[in-house]
């Protein structure tokens, strides 16, 4: 299962790169989606092993947690990565917008007027 | 439990939220932002009393014992932020009230500031590293907003060049540390420092602290990662401009000092020499691309990273002596490279243009202007008794003690090109006889003049008591490179893993 994940989050770092390194704003956006997908993963990954179907409940009675218990700490870490990167996304995508109607091009060697001296 | 340390975060926080309310009632509004960042200086004021008096303080979220909770950590260098934080908005504030129009207070403008300011002082004040992660983002998402609030093709094109680059430095953190919590199993600073000393795995610790240089060299716009700043800083409205050169690059090094000083002090003496190179290329490259730049607000901009050099270079002389000499710079960066700002988007109001070309003539018309410009580019460059006279010299002197000859002999020289490139401003602006009859211009109203005016006069108030910021700069580098006093005050005496322990066992009890 981390091998499996491992080449995922590889592949997704790959495609990001490979999408954010083209022209067109569209795909650096898909870039970006794909970059904050591989990220979650890879953190998905760094928790201590991957186990399923025990949750990290607390014992009502003994307080105690049992030690094949997932990490509940890289769920929680995930799940702020995923909120953040969520809004993120939604803001360049309406950032993008904006400035395809202003420079009329999806194309970044377009948009160099800032750059202009 | 000092649970005053909320305040900083808490205080902007609920005034953002209550000028949302006040919405269209401008004045309202107004106060409230005032008074949430006056809040804020006070705050911080009496917090550099009390770490320089009594040491670090720390307090647990929620009560949840360290090193499980998030902490919350104010040590000297955390303390000085803040306030100078705090100053910064407090002048962009007042900036804001004379220059700003209508449209762009009504979208939320004060909000996004106070927003800004809650993101930057909780991550001076934060003791854990995912923690820092989400302050980040608060003060990259504020600052989006008011980079492009106004939507002009420049803001937008600007705009998206700096949330993309910023997105990028941003997911590299995030990478960085969700690697370190594979390798460390915490991410509460004191417990990372605590455990990486004695990691099994140093090289793949090398290549985690090589992630976060790249990640927040991103953020501080240092050699080869700066190009989003010269391309966007010039867009926005003058004040945001001021506050941004101010605030979001100096966010990147400190979290640098933070991270080098505290969880990787090992790795900082094996990238010092890397970190040194890179200080030496961001000064000069700085100081050389605002050559070619003829207007006021690129030139600046330019001159930010330029700066940031200096500031890394007191981190790659990896010594005591060296960062207090950094944070000793950083202070007067912060202030002196905002009133430059300020005062130059007054010269380029009272033209109405920011072309070197269209101005002169400004020193006749305007002399008390013209003095405090003159001030900044002294304290600029590092004149005596200036306050950048006493940053410069500081890492001067740990570079020689070090003997650290090249990064010492690169930074006196660009001293000198800095120099230059802001007299070039001061001939073409202030001195130059003027092609346009000058006494048709319009006078410069107090709005625009007291902000760089009190960080002009601030520069020269921290040169004048350059001695005791010397010795508090000297007292916080210390308490940045002191891990074991840091998980003392954060953990106890017996140390993080041991706290853990105790809670488990509390627990099953």
């Amino acid at each position: 299962m981390t091998l499996i994940l491992s080449l995922v989050v590889g592949t997704l770092f790959a495609g990001a790169v490979y999408l954010m390194l083209r022209r067109s704003v569209v795909k650096l956006i898909l870039g970006l989606i794909l970059l904050s997908h591989g990220v979650n993963l890879l953190i998905f990954l760094m928790g201590d092993g991957l186990r399923r179907g025990e949750p990290a409940f607390v014992d009502s009675v003994t307080g105690a947690v049992s030690a094949n218990a997932a990490d509940p700490l890289i769920q929680a870490l995930i799940l702020t990565a995923i909120v953040i990167s969520f809004g993120l996304i939604t803001f360049i995508m309406s950032l993008a917008y904006r400035a395809n109607q202003a420079v009329q091009s999806d194309d970044l060697d377009d948009m160099t007027l800032t750059d202009k001296l | 439990m000092d649970n005053h340390l909320f305040l900083p975060i808490l205080m902007p926080l609920i005034g953002a939220a209550l000028a949302v309310v006040a919405g269209q009632r401008r004045m309202l509004a107004r106060t409230i932002v005032l008074l949430a960042t006056l809040a804020n200086l006070g705050y911080g004021t009496w917090l550099l009393w009390l770490v320089d008096a009594e040491g670090r303080q720390a307090t647990q979220s929620g009560d949840w014992a360290a090193p499980f909770g998030i902490t919350l950590v104010a040590d000297g260098l955390s303390a000085l932020m803040l306030i100078v934080a705090a100053l910064l908005m407090l002048t962009t504030l007042i900036y804001s009230f004379a220059t700003l129009d209508g449209d762009q207070e009504r979208f939320f403008y004060y909000p996004l500031l106070l927003a800004l300011l809650a993101g930057v002082s909780g991550a001076f004040i934060t003791g854990d590293l995912f923690n820092l992660y989400v302050w980040f983002e608060v003060m990259l998402v504020a600052s989006f907003g008011l980079l492009t609030l106004g939507g002009s093709r420049g803001q937008l094109e600007g705009g998206l060049k700096y949330v993309v680059l910023n997105l990028i430095g941003s997911t590299s953190f995030l990478i960085g540390a969700g690697l370190i919590y594979g390798v460390a199993g915490t991410l509460n600073m004191a417990h990372l420092g605590e455990r990486l000393t004695t990691i099994q795995e140093p090289s793949l610790v090398t290549a985690i602290a090589g992630l976060f240089l790249f990640a927040f060299g991103a953020k501080a716009a240092i050699f080869p990662l700066f190009f989003w700043l010269p391309t966007s800083y010039h867009t926005p409205p003058v004040a945001v401009t001021a506050i941004f050169s101010g605030l979001m690059t100096k966010v990147g090094v400190y979290s640098l000092y933070r991270v080098f000083g505290l969880i990787f002090p090992n790795e900082l003496a094996r990238f010092a020499p890397l970190i040194l190179t890179l200080a030496g290329l961001t000064m000069v490259i700085g100081v050389i691309g605002a050559v070619a730049q003829t207007d006021i607000r690129r030139i600046l901009s330019f001159h930010i990273v330029s700066q940031i050099g200096y500031a890394i270079m007191g981190l790659g002389l990896a010594s005591v002596a060296g960062l207090a000499a950094g944070i000793l710079f950083i202070a007067h960066v912060m202030i002196v490279k905002t009133a430059l700002f300020f005062i130059g988007g007054a010269a380029e109001r009272i033209y109405g243009t920011a072309e070197l070309k269209k101005m002169g003539g400004l020193a006749k018309r305007e002399p008390l202007l013209a003095t405090f410009w003159l001030i900044g580019i002294l304290s600029l460059a590092g004149i005596p008794p200036l306050s950048g006279f006493f940053g410069k010299l500081a890492l001067l002197q740990a570079g020689v003690a070090q003997q650290a000859w090249l990064i010492t002999g690169v930074a006196a020289g660009v001293s000198i090109l800095t120099l230059f490139s802001m007299l070039k401003i001061w001939n073409e602006v202030f001195w130059k006889k003027a092609y346009t009859d000058v006494s048709q211009l319009p006078r410069v109203p107090a709005g625009l003049m007291i902000p760089g005016a009190v960080l002009a006069l601030a520069s020269v108030a921290l040169g004048l008591g350059a001695a005791p910021l010397a010795d508090y700069s000297a007292l916080a580098a210390g308490q940045a490179f002191d891990v074991s006093g840091y998980v003392v005050d954060v953990c106890g005496v017996a140390g993080c893993d041991a706290a853990a322990t105790t809670v488990r066992q509390e627990n099953t009890q």
